[in-house]
């Protein structure tokens, strides 16, 4: 092996270490997103929601964790007041592990669906007494007046539900009441 | 992001248009808050306003990125989304004259939804297909809540102009008021250059009629749009993407502004 291909080799063994070392970064910071939730629904967390869609180190600092990169997120409604403390919530999260130049930026295309709520997600919310999204729907019934899709009612299971209103308490939800066991309930609407 | 071979000025105003427009009829909206007929629908004209305070602010942070590039500002002075909603004055703001009118009654406050709408839904589905990525991306986002708003404020229209007596008559009252202020959907300003744009307005005015008169007909109201297709003898309002406003405009900026006017760069 001549001196010019040692060196070659000496920097791609260089290289390949670094992306390995991004890579243990990258997830220990998906890692974290774990943990952020959303205000408005503090089960669910970033990741549940589907709302993080990258997350990039592009200016590796070996030795010390002062990376440079960013986390992608998307908002679910154009109007979410919940955004901002999201994306706060996030830098704190990262800085409170030493990820001090993470930055959080929003992205608009392609727009959120729930389709990328994860299951996990789904779970949960039910658990918490909201009904998920119906994954038979992808997309709003656009006829006026249409029957809206049967919703099960997280509380007793019943399918025999109907809705009171399309808007919720927040953009993401319809307000639903089940005729077995009366009681009102939020749907997580499908988007 | 690639922002080829257009025209940043026209750009910016475009994207002004659109903000102010969103951010007007957001706020005529709002003032039903916890004065709607009932508490469900006072809820859902309220998320309405929301989404389009939402979509709003997409196309003034836009708006402040391209002008912050293109004029190199001094630090501090840079335009921002709050900026440009809370101080510029009458005459800079570019809304469709349409959105400033009073709130009226629920038909009027309906209606102008359902007007409003039709026509961005139209207009958005052309603007995703943009050159212009960021614009497409806004777009794109806006649509998917607009499908909700149509659903929303057509049903309601049918529910007003097949209901009772008075709802009908009030919902024939407020075709009357709003329909001279729907010509200007379709006549386009300087800023509204197909070359930057990529939308031919013109060719919204057909799917728009259809929509429209679909759904005045299920509602047995009577529309102008009937008969000769458009109502050419209704004589149409037009000035506010040119800054030529009504007499409401500067109540309701006053109203928008004058906390960040009085306390400047106030927050909470
Ligand atoms: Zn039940």
């Amino acid at each position: 092996m001549n001196i010019f291909s040692k060196m070659i080799a000496a920097q791609n063994n260089k290289n390949t270490e670094n992306n390995s070392i991004i890579a243990s970064e990258v997830a220990i910071i998906w890692k974290l997103l774990e943990e952020v939730y959303d205000p408005e629904l503090p089960v669910l967390s970033v990741l549940d929601l589907g709302i993080v869609r990258d997350v990039q180190i592009t200016s590796p600092s070996p030795g010390g964790r002062s990376w440079e990169g960013v986390v992608m997120i998307t908002p679910t409604y154009s109007g979410c007041p919940a955004m901002d403390t999201i994306s706060m919530g996030i830098r704190l999260k990262l800085i409170e592990h030493g990820y001090n130049n993470i930055k959080v930026i929003s992205v608009l295309s392609p727009a959120w669906t729930t389709g990328w709520m994860s299951q996990a997600g789904k779970d949960k919310l039910k658990a918490y007494g909201i009904a998920p999204p119906n994954s038979n729907q992808t997309e709003e019934d656009t006829r006026l007046f249409a029957e809206p899709a049967a919703i099960q009612c997280p509380l007793c299971d019943s399918f025999h539900t109907k809705l009171i209103s399309r808007f919720g308490s927040t953009a993401c939800k319809s307000l639903y009441q089940c005729h077995d066991c009366k009681e009102p309930f939020d749907y997580f609407k499908c988007h | 992001m690639k922002t080829v071979n257009l025209s940043t000025y026209q750009l910016t105003n475009y994207l002004l248009y659109l903000a102010d427009t969103n951010l007007v009829l957001s706020q005529r909206n709002a003032e039903w808050c916890g004065h709607g007929p009932i508490l469900e629908q006072d809820i859902a004209i309220t998320n309405i306003s929301l989404d389009l305070l939402g979509q709003a602010r997409n196309f003034y942070q836009y708006a402040a990125v391209l002008i912050n590039q293109s004029t190199n500002q001094r630090a501090g002075s840079e335009a921002t989304e709050d900026s440009l909603a809370y101080l510029r004055t009458e005459r800079e703001f570019k809304n469709l004259l349409i959105t400033e009118l009073p709130r009226g009654d629920w038909a009027q406050t309906i209606l102008r939804q359902f007007f409003c709408s039709v026509y961005l839904y139209l207009l958005y589905e052309q603007l995703q297909k943009s050159k212009d990525d960021q614009l497409a991306a806004i777009a794109g986002k806006s649509i998917k809540e607009l499908t909700y708003h149509i659903k929303w404020s057509g049903e309601w229209v049918i529910r007003l102009g097949d209901g009772t007596d008075e709802s009908r008559q009030r919902m024939l009252k407020a075709i009357e008021n709003l329909w001279p202020y729907t010509g200007e959907f379709f006549i386009p300003a300087e800023f509204e250059n197909e070359a930057v744009t990529g939308v031919d307005l013109s060719s919204l005015k057909q799917p728009w009629l259809q929509k429209i008169n679909t759904v005045l007909e299920e509602a047995v109201v009577w529309s102008p749009a009937f008969g000769d297709g458009w109502g050419e003898a209704v004589f149409m309002q037009t000035g506010g993407k040119q800054g030529i406003h009504t007499e409401h405009m500067g109540f309701i900026l006053a109203e928008m502004q004058y906390l960040q006017r009085t306390y400047p760069g106030a927050e909470w």
